[in-house]
């Protein structure tokens, strides 16, 4: 068991160490520079200030010095803590920024994920036993799974909020509103966050419908099935085998999916100008904001990494198997 | 007689048509009989064994019947058969490898499935009847992987027989089995029958000698249909019907040198059962088929407990 976990949390990570350096690197291999937009934006006029300017920010990012060093550098401060700060929203640091944003994403995220698993398991469990709800959850899901995150949520931002006007179109509350801890603030966050919530719920549904659809009459044809009806076991309990079963498959499905899913998020969040990670990246690689599109890659990375690994851990726990590997077999 | 099996028919559904698996079998079974059911594969000795317990979803029962203790089990009829399942009628399964639940302790799958038929689980009597089979108490705390193959199928043995049913089908179950184990599992289900776990058994399989070790009764089949039936002795010794003879003279001897004598099995193939021609369906691979094979050798008695279905052994 300690065995596992350690060659886990190793892979684990390494893929950390490998996330921190693409993070790293690839903003720094965009084109253009963001010190010289920000001089742009400053709008200086004397040559002698913009060049001091110039100094005085390359000084402030550390970027006079070598790569080398500012790869290390961002290690060093990434172990402090210290994101940097944004040269988009100068001077506000990149942690404040990304805290500001955080709880939209994972409020989007966790609920979808989850209800959408969930959902989507019971719901193809039901359509494997019934054949009119078969016929109707079946191509219900494929076309659910088949569409893009971006063009379900463009279509119910237009359908919902631009001709129905039911719902809001954009961002987190309402603009009139302040944050604050009152009923009506709440419900205005809820309106806002049901748009996004449910395009990103309804795509992830049809995926996990139609999986556990066909790995349930799978398990339905197996030998244990077969063997528990011969000997008279109600369908009750031969189903309720089967779907302990077949959710086997689903979990490490879960796993697979976790990235895509996110980047699924992140896209909705632009469609919906929701003020979490998403809109955030954006706003970062327009801006050419290396700091802020670390940080909040980093964010990504170590959400997916804890978020697999308790899936790892939960399926050492589901399934026996997997635990007898690790013990080795009893003869 | 515990079993009455009469003019039983079951047919597989095809796109091309019915096949007739299952062509019109009657035999009976006494109290503590054991049978062994032998013939070549397509026989319909898997069918029988299904039909008794539960047809699969492309069988059809299309008539004859089975009675049980006097009971008519209503075999075509997958919900009314249930209460008579694993009580009256139980099965070992040709798949003991892959017939538990993988996912739950073996202890705990026996509970749930007894709680499920409204049975109480005697711990005793299971642990007693492990220590017949040489399995260990705490195989119940374990999942099946965490067994052998020989501990699993020994498991289901136990499984199976729990409720002491009248009858029980051991289907094929010796086929996945080294020589030495097969000869366990034999001894095992004959200890099973001694000491009254199950009233009456029959037992599938296409090795005749092991059968031979086994069975009180030989029922040989050949093409949905019953060729011969005798005690086994006569069926090993004296066979009338010549399938049987060319079947038992197919197998080899322990101690015999075959250098001068080859072994030469039965030419040809079993005709079809989509459609079969009326008459005798062993007549093309016969040695001595005549015109009367044109007609269908009915199944005579030809002396106590001795039936065969041959118009040249009547």
């Amino acid at each position: 068991m300690r065995r596992y976990f350690g060659r886990k949390l190793l892979i684990y990570g390494l893929t950390f160490f490998m996330a921190v350096t693409v993070n790293w690197l690839v903003p720094r291999l965009m084109p253009g520079d963001p010190v010289a937009s920000m001089l742009a934006r400053a709008r200086v006029a004397q040559p002698e200030a913009q060049e001091a300017l110039r100094v005085y920010y390359n000084n402030l990012f550390g970027f006079d010095l070598p790569w080398w060093q500012q790869y290390l550098n961002s290690w060093g401060s990434l172990f402090r803590g210290d994101f940097g700060i944004s040269l988009w929203a100068f001077p506000t640091p990149v942690a404040d920024l990304l805290t500001r944003a955080v709880p939209y994403s994972l409020a989007l995220l966790i609920p979808s994920i989850l209800l959408s698993w969930v959902v989507g398991n019971r719901l193809g469990a039901l359509a494997a036993r019934r054949k009119v709800l078969d016929n109707t959850v079946l191509p219900v899901s494929y076309v659910l799974t088949a569409t893009p995150y971006l063009w379900l949520a463009a279509l119910m931002a237009w359908g919902f909020g631009v001709v129905w006007g039911v719902f809001p179109v954009a961002g987190g509350y309402s603009f009139s509103m302040t944050p604050s801890f009152t009923w009506d603030f709440f419900v205005d966050l809820a309106w806002h966050w049901l748009l996004p919530f449910s395009s990103l719920f309804l795509v992830a549904l049809g995926g996990w419908a139609i999986g556990m659809r066909n790995v349930i009459i799978y398990e339905l044809e197996s030998d244990y099935a077969n063997y528990m009806s011969a000997l008279g076991a109600p369908q009750k309990l031969i189903r309720r085998y089967a779907f302990r079963n077949a959710v086997l498959p689903q979990i490490t499905g879960l796993a697979l999916q976790l990235g895509v899913l996110v980047a699924g998020a992140l896209v909705t969040e632009i469609v919906f100008s929701y003020p979490g990670l998403g809109s955030l990246i954006l706003a970062a690689i327009q801006n050419k904001d290396f700091f802020l599109l670390q940080g909040a890659f980093l964010f990504i990375v170590l959400g997916v990494l804890i978020a697999n690994f308790i899936i790892d851990v939960v399926y050492v726990i589901v399934d026996p198997r997997t635990r007898v590997g690790m013990a080795g077999a009893a003869a | 007689m515990t079993l009455e099996v009469d003019d039983l028919r079951v047919y597989y559904r095809t796109l091309k048509g019915d096949v007739q698996a299952l062509d019109g079998v009657s035999f009976g079974l006494r109290d503590g009989e054991i049978l062994g059911l032998a013939g070549e594969s397509g026989c319909g000795k898997t069918t029988l064994g299904k039909a008794l317990i539960r047809l699969d979803g492309r069988m059809k029962h299309v008539g004859g019947s089975v009675t049980l203790d006097g009971q008519v089990l209503p075999i075509g009829d997958d919900v009314k058969m249930n209460p008579y399942r694993f009580k009256q009628v139980s099965l070992i399964p040709q798949y003991s490898m892959s017939a538990m639940n993988p996912t739950r302790k073996i202890g705990r799958m026996v509970r749930e499935l007894l709680e499920s038929r409204r049975e109480k689980l005697d711990l005793d009597e299971l642990h007693a009847r492990l220590d017949l089979v040489e399995l260990p108490k705490d195989v119940l705390g374990k999942y099946p992987i965490e067994l052998s193959g020989g501990m699993k199928q020994r498991m289901v043995m136990v499984i199976s027989t729990l409720l002491n049913p009248s009858l029980l089908i051991a289907d094929e179950i010796t086929s996945a089995l080294d020589v030495s184990t097969q000869k366990a599992v034999v001894t095992t289900l004959k200890g099973f029958r001694d000491r009254g776990f199950v009233k009456s058994m029959i037992f599938i399989t296409h090795d005749i000698s092991l059968t031979n070790q086994l069975a009180d009764t030989i029922m040989v089949m050949y093409a949905g249909k019953l060729a011969e039936k005798a005690p086994a002795s006569t069926v090993v010794n004296a066979p009338k019907h010549p399938y049987t003879q060319l079947l038992i003279s197919s197998l080899p001897e322990v101690g015999v040198r075959y250098a001068d004598k080859r072994l030469t099995g039965i030419p040809g193939n079993p005709p079809s059962l989509l459609d079969p021609v009326p008459g005798c369906r062993f007549r093309d691979r016969c040695p001595l088929a005549f015109e009367k094979c044109a007609e269908d050798p009915p199944p005579v008695e030809v002396e106590k407990d001795h039936v065969v279905a041959c118009w040249k052994a009547a």
